[in-house]
């Protein structure tokens, strides 16, 4: 299972270099989730796939009587994702009022910060 | 901003449900799945619908407050329940303090609770108004 | 109580912050709450560090969680010494935003985003878990984003764009790199994986691991082939923003290289300090040439942040507690410096009529004397003049060259220095002694009274900062000795960390699958 995952993860991160490498910020954004999205995947193997019940502590006891999921992996999972989500919000508003500031996307276009240089 | 007679109808029902239905998440986080962060997002999601049937205005109206003013709440709401358990015993921070089945956990979570409806709100508002102008 | 003052270096711009969100609608409620919050920060920074030099490491684990297993907040000599500079430094920005801020970007929430970006510095520096660092540099970066927006400016738009796109990959790739660390040693804690990591069967893993850590620290400190991101965006927003940003942003990078690469990676440091030596070095050089060849005085400044990165680093990688007691102070120097040279620029762009073009600036003298006066004390300290706090930095850094024998570094280092002198003599020609391109547009003395010494106080302090480092770098130099000394003999850290509660047992991961955990 490891290693489907694994290569799950591998073929998420090479769709996403090929979308970062694009020219239109759109697509870099795509490619931003991809590979935000095979980090998260990432994480959730390391942390080793089980089938276990989930980690709680039944009313009444101290300690679990059972063997349990790895709680930690999606605790980051989690916060990795909430981040992800607003990080990405805040990028897509901007890629937006790019196109309304600039009329383009297309980030080779985009040289107000950096103007070309007159020889 | 939609104008549909079907939306309107259906919010006016289920706005009420869904902020009942946040709240429940919120309180059932406390020892089952749930919690704040959910809750909030279903209450900011049913604000989002009103937003989307009446206008953003109306929202702004049914929700009283400035959505900025209910999330720097929210983080106060978070953050000060960590220091309970200092002022009583001094253990370090967001050491949680018990007072039967409630505790200051259940204050953090609010404070996310608020801290989700607040963001979301805000960016729903800020977005929407772009649109309507 | 000390428990209580380690924490508060996040504690208080969190709660400033959420102070200035509920007072969203009245501005001068959160010029007065951020102020006094900065205040507050600059208190507690400096109460922190006393009692760090006073009476040992101070360590509070959050919520009574033992410290393999909750989040752990430290404060070391270097986390302390961090903390206290970038609370003067959020001080120092937070005066001058009083009178620089336009009503605009006021209303947008600069003061309570601005608190939400120092609690994301502090909280990166006196954090003791490696996922915990990642949220903090999350926070830290979120607010960047922000701030560097605020003000919707089309050339701020075009910025923004660009280094939200890089820094999205960054934070990928510590992402990862943390995930893959927690995946072979089963913990988070950084003075448990110190102990943890020599302890893993397969340290070849280790070592990639370690890569990915440089390349995401690198893009957030602006290292050599991650570092063009930089010169393109922090010539755009306003002021204050421009100046904690070259000021702090890329030290808590280099910061966060520092604290891995001293405390959890030092098995094969062959490798990983020699791919950090190179690209401090090549990082230097291009820092120092891009900014030579810039025409802006803002954009040649921001090359200098790239350049003296390098420097940094290669204290780092030299890795003896002279060159690592070198590299604390070249960092507390160069925070001090670039904060003070693009307030001043903010300075120079107000009176040459909004603009940093060397075309449109010349005759300072004759306009502003007295700010030729201050602007010569961070510029002299850049060169590195000798009574000045640039010269003890690169002294350190030459010595603690020559004495591992890395002359090539030490030779690059000179050779930055010198071009960095060029650079510093030919700002002075163009900005103060030229003839000026056409007559001023707007004098600073049109602003109100309070307005322009709110501007002039801040420069005033860093550039006394600077001066006293000079006159009397002792103080500082024992202190960065002693960062030296708690880096590289990291048993203490740990110790204190760890404390006296016994190593927890289950140490692999897959020990979860088939036992109950206490």
């Amino acid at each position: 299972m490891e290693v489907i995952m694994a290569l799950a993860v591998g073929g998420m991160v090479a769709g996403a270099v090929y979308l970062i490498l694009s020219r239109q910020y759109l697509r870099v954004m795509f490619g931003v989730i991809l590979l935000s999205n095979a980090v998260n995947v990432a994480i959730l193997t390391v942390g080793r796939l089980t089938t276990g019940n989930p980690p709680l502590i039944a009313q009444g006891t101290e300690v679990m009587d059972h063997a349990a999921a790895n709680p930690l992996p999606q605790a980051l999972v989690l916060t990795a994702i909430v981040i992800g989500f607003s990080l990405l919000a805040f990028a897509l508003v901007l890629g937006y009022r790019a196109y309304q500031e600039m009329g383009t996307l297309d980030t080779s276009a985009m040289r107000v910060a950096e103007p070309e240089e007159k020889p | 901003m939609m104008d549909s007679l079907i939306l309107r109808t259906g919010v006016r029902l289920l706005l009420p449900l869904m902020l009942l239905f946040s709240i429940f998440i919120l309180w059932r986080g406390h020892n089952e799945p749930g919690g704040g962060f959910v809750g909030g997002l279903i209450c900011a999601v049913g604000f989002a619908l009103h937003a989307l049937a009446f206008g953003v205005r109306a929202m702004r109206l049914l929700l009283k407050v400035d959505p900025r003013t209910v999330l720097g709440a929210g983080l106060l709401v978070g953050i000060l329940p960590g220091f309970v358990g200092g002022l009583l015993s001094g253990a370090p921070y967001m050491t949680s303090q018990w007072l039967g089945a409630v505790g200051t956990p259940l204050l953090f979570d609010i404070g996310v609770y608020l801290v989700v409806v607040g963001a979301i709100l805000t960016m729903v508002e800020t977005l929407m108004e772009e649109g309507e102008d | 109580m000390n428990a209580w003052l380690t924490a508060a270096p996040i504690l208080i711009p969190m709660l400033t912050a959420a102070l200035c969100m509920v007072a969203w609608k009245h501005p001068v409620v959160q010029r007065g709450l951020s102020l006094l919050g900065s205040i507050a920060l600059v208190a507690a920074g400096g109460a922190l560090l006393s009692i760090v030099l006073n009476q040992g490491i101070q360590v509070v684990q959050m919520g009574a969680w033992a410290a393999p297993f909750g989040i752990t907040l430290v404060a070391d000599p270097l986390s302390a010494l961090m903390v206290l500079i970038a609370a003067v430094m959020g001080f120092c920005v937070a005066l001058h935003a009083l009178g620089d801020i336009d009503p605009v970007r006021e209303k947008g929430g600069h003061h309570a985003v601005f608190q939400i970006l120092m609690t994301g510095v502090c909280g990166a520096f006196v954090t003791g878990d490696l996922f915990n660092l990642y949220v903090w540099f999350e926070v830290m970066l979120i607010s960047s984003f922000v701030l560097l927006s605020l003000g919707g400016l089309r050339e701020q738009i075009d910025a923004a764009i660009k280094y939200v796109a890089i820094n999205m990959v960054a934070t990928a790739c510590l992402l990862l790199a943390v995930a893959l660390l927690y995946g072979v040693t089963g913990t988070l804690n950084m003075a448990d994986l110190s102990i943890r990591v020599p302890e893993v069967p397969n340290q070849p893993v280790i070592s990639a691991i370690a890569v990915l850590f440089i390349i995401a620290f690198g893009m957030k400190a602006a290292l050599f082939p991650f570092f063009f991101w930089l010169p393109a965006t922090y010539h755009t927003p306003s002021v204050a923003v421009q100046a904690i940003f070259a000021g702090l942003l890329t030290k808590v990078g280099v910061y966060a290289l520092m604290r891995v690469f001293t405390l959890i990676f030092t098995g094969d440091s062959g490798w990983t300090h020699g791919i950090l030596m190179v690209m401090a070095g090549i990082t230097m050089i291009v820092g120092v040439l891009g900014s030579l060849a810039a025409r802006d005085l803002n954009r040649a400044w921001s090359w200098q942040v790239v350049a003296h990165i390098g420097s940094m680093v290669m204290g780092l990688a030299i890795a003896t507690p002279l060159a690592l007691a070198a590299a604390a102070f070249y960092m507390v120097h160069d925070i001090i410096v670039k904060t003070n040279l693009f307030l001043g620029a903010g300075l120079v762009r107000r009176l040459a009529g909004g603009s940093t073009d060397y075309a449109r600036l010349g005759g300072l003298f004759k306009t502003a004397p007295w700010l030729c006066l201050l602007l010569f004390v961070p510029l002299g300290s850049l060169a590195g003049f000798p009574p000045l706090s640039g010269f003890w930095g690169k002294l350190l850094l030459v010595r603690a060259g020559l004495e591992t024998e890395h002359y090539v570094m030490v030779g690059l280092l000179l050779v930055t220095g010198l071009l960095t002198i060029w650079l510093v003599g030919r700002v002075w020609a163009e900005m103060v002694w030229k003839a000026p391109a056409e007559p001023p547009a707007m004098a600073i003395s049109t602003l109100s009274f309070g307005r322009t010494y709110l501007l002039i106080l801040p420069l005033l302090l860093l550039s006394l900062i600077t001066v006293s480092i000079g006159l009397q770098p002792e103080r500082l130099l024992n202190l960065a000795g002693q960062v030296g000394h708690s880096l590289t003999d990291t048993s203490a850290y740990v110790q204190a960390v760890l404390g006296t509660t016994p190593s927890p047992q289950p140490t692999l991961l897959g020990a979860l699958e088939t036992e109950a955990m206490p």
